[in-house]
């Protein structure tokens, strides 16, 4: 017989995932979990400096690895602190577990101290959630939690532990098998043949792939599919980096800050094979009139994606590696040179200018310094604001699971422990994280927890000492009213990260930029490289919220 | 496709643009959280619960009486999707028990 505490329990289960790495802060009714935890000579924990944090560090190491990863919260402000960044998870399909102490559990509902309901507040941001009975529950329910998160469309679960279930001692036979991934759905032949079909007839067909597509792992057969039958292809913000941005066949990102030729391209295309994404209002603008001239291919592995915002003629539920290799010899080579030849009119046309990118201080400018300094190895983290969207448009991406970003939820705070955690869980690779000022300030307590692991992550602050994408929409869309978007304090983040005993650097003092941008880019473990921006800089072009595609401000050629 | 397709349309289920979705679901304190959140979070009115626990009580059957509209279908596929939910059915509910049930209430 074995005997062991649920707290034990917890620990050696997780150990049985092969987690080695778990993000997190003590408190009160996690206690006996992190007693636990100090026992496992198989598992490093990083302490963050706020619950948020550890969650997005979580995260870091699930985006950058595809595997489920872990973190630890307190009960009431821990568990609500934690919640934003589990809440990110849900909305783009991340495989993050997140336990939370509880109070004991015949004192669940008076009240407690540090009591919140974390299990009613879990709910609707959860791919699932678990509130544990019993210490001897936890022997199921942790391996069904990983099952849960890794299978079909990947999700965040979490799982609330009250103190007792951790104390409580169990006496049991066998430790139960790790939870995995289930088998894939299976798909129906006649559908495939259909889509096969439809992608034979189309004379204009755009293939249109997002993060689903990283999640299956399935980028390269994306590539062969686009590539057999010459169709032009556009990517969501969460696909970036499935089909390398200058590959001969690929449109860029579609959507609100989307290429000009891709979105036009979108407005003549016959048919549509949408795979691994979900219609987003960013990437669609106003629904109706997406693709208004297309037939749609959907493909996808959540069944509840399939006519939820479009209708698809052709809806295919399935692994995206599976039905894509299926797919593939299904289909005719073709050149389709009318239809290239269009497009490469519309890129000639319409092609991608940035705004003064000769200044060397300008965020784009620096943005393709950044990549040109760094090497496909280089793992890209963003936050959320202008310099996200500058970064989604001008970095070249060229691998899967290396460009990192909150994407549905849009969570600002997102890229410092984010990059600390891809950093981690990926060692080897060099992490760069972009940023704006706005943003970093959210979470910006994670400096110290990236100097305690001396991870090697660079920031790149572009601060232009305001919200940004605010400012913009105010500028553009509210008669220029800028209103509480600029900040009247002025922050001296050089000052801030050496306070936190982190390198920074300030190009704007430097007599060469691009030489100091180098050396910080080459500096060994966590280093901050400071840029101020103009605010009145705008992120183009730009599709007015609610507006169709076509519609784009901004970005012309002869600007 | 045709798996998860609901087929609402052609069964006899359906009275006054009404509808009766008969769920089987694992028996815990959270579980009518969890599909009442999905309704509650789309806007998407339940008229009518009726929830019982059924064999050794791990289980418990479900009726939701809600109205049918164009979302209807996306509901189910949501339903369908959690985890304590085993089976989700359309039930053809005999218009007698209905006006019953409502009786009982209405006294």
């Amino acid at each position: 017989m074995i005997k062991r505490s649920g707290a034990q329990i917890i620990i050696q289960l997780l150990e049985r995932q092969g987690i080695r790495t778990i993000a997190g802060i003590p408190g009160g009714a996690n206690l006996p979990i992190y007693d636990a935890l100090a026992q496992s000579n198989k598992i490093r924990h990083v302490l963050t400096r706020h619950e948020q944090g550890a969650g997005f560090i979580a995260q870091g190491m699930a985006r950058a690895t595809g595997n489920a990863a872990v973190c630890f919260a307190t009960s009431g402000p821990g568990a609500t602190n934690v919640l934003t960044a589990i809440a990110d998870a849900k909305l783009d399909s991340v495989p993050v577990i997140c336990i939370t102490g509880q109070v004991p559990y015949a004192m669940i509902g008076t009240d407690a101290f540090q009591e919140v309901d974390t299990y009613g507040m879990s709910i609707p941001i959860t791919k699932h959630n678990f509130l544990v009975r019993s210490a001897e529950e936890l022997l199921w329910v942790i391996p069904e939690a990983f099952r849960i998160a890794l299978s079909g469309r990947p999700g965040p679960v979490l799982i609330d532990v009250p103190k007792d279930g951790q104390t409580g001692l169990v006496e049991f036979e066998d430790w139960p098998e790790p939870g995995r991934q289930d088998p894939f759905p299976r798909f129906d032949l006649a559908d495939l043949k259909s889509a096969a079909e439809l992608i034979n007839r189309s004379r204009r067909p755009i293939l249109y792939i997002g993060g689903g597509v990283i999640q299956a792992a399935a980028g390269s057969l994306a590539v062969g599919l686009a590539e057999k039958a010459s169709i032009p292809t556009v990517v969501t913000l969460m696909g970036l980096g499935a089909m390398p941005t200058d590959h001969p066949f690929s449109l860029g990102m579609l959507g609100m800050h989307a290429a000009r030729y891709a979105n036009l391209a979108l407005e003549e295309c016959d048919l549509l094979i949408a795979a691994g994404v979900r219609f987003d209002d960013r990437a669609t603008g106003k629904v109706a009139e997406f693709c208004p001239n297309a037939q749609i291919i959907h493909i996808d592995i959540d069944p509840s994606e399939l006519d939820k915002i479009k209708t698809a003629h052709v809806g295919i539920v399935g692994d995206l590696r599976e039905v894509l290799e299926a797919l593939l010899p299904m289909l005719k080579r073709d050149t389709r040179q009318e239809w290239l030849q269009l497009v490469c009119r519309l890129k000639l046309m319409y092609p991608q200018r940035f705004n003064g990118d000769d200044n060397p201080l300008n965020p784009y400018a620096l943005t393709k310094s950044v990549a040109c300094l760094l090497n496909d190895q280089a793992i890209v983290v963003t936050d959320v604001g202008q310099h996200q969207m500058r970064t989604a448009q001008a970095y070249p991406f060229r691998r899967p699971r290396h460009w990192l970003t909150s994407g549905g939820l849009g969570t600002m705070g997102f890229g410092l422990p984010a990059a600390i955690g891809a950093a981690l869980a990926r060692p080897e690779c060099p992490v760069v994280c972009f940023s704006g000022d706005g943003s970093l300030l959210m979470n910006i307590q994670e400096l110290a927890t990236a100097v305690e692991q001396n991870v090697n992550i660079k920031i790149i602050l572009m601060n232009n000492n305001s919200l940004g994408l605010v400012h913009q929409q105010q500028e553009l869309f509210f008669g220029k009213r800028i209103f509480a978007s600029d900040y009247q304090a002025r922050v001296d983040f050089i000052k801030i990260a050496e306070g936190f005993g982190m390198k920074a650097l300030d190009l704007n003092v430097s007599e060469d930029p691009l030489e100091t941008l180098a050396a910080g880019l080459s500096e060994p473990g966590p280093c901050l490289i400071h840029a101020s921006i103009d605010v009145n800089e705008m992120v183009y072009p730009m599709v007015p919220p609610g507006a169709a595609n076509k519609i784009m401000i901004g970005g012309e050629a002869h600007v | 496709m045709s798996d998860y397709a609901f087929g609402i349309s052609q069964r006899p289920c359906e009275s006054n643009g009404q509808i009766t979705l008969d769920l089987t679901v694992k028996n815990h304190p959270g579980v009518m959280s969890h599909i009442c959140g999905l309704f509650s979070r789309r806007a998407y009115n339940v008229e009518g619960i009726l929830c019982m626990p059924i064999g050794q009580g791990e289980h418990s059957r479900i009726w939701l009486l809600v109205d049918k509209d164009q979302r209807l279908d996306q509901m189910v596929k949501q339903v369908r999707k959690l985890p304590d939910v085993l089976d989700v059915e359309c039930r053809m509910i005999e218009p007698e028990l209905l006006a019953q049930l409502q009786h009982l209430l209405d006294s």
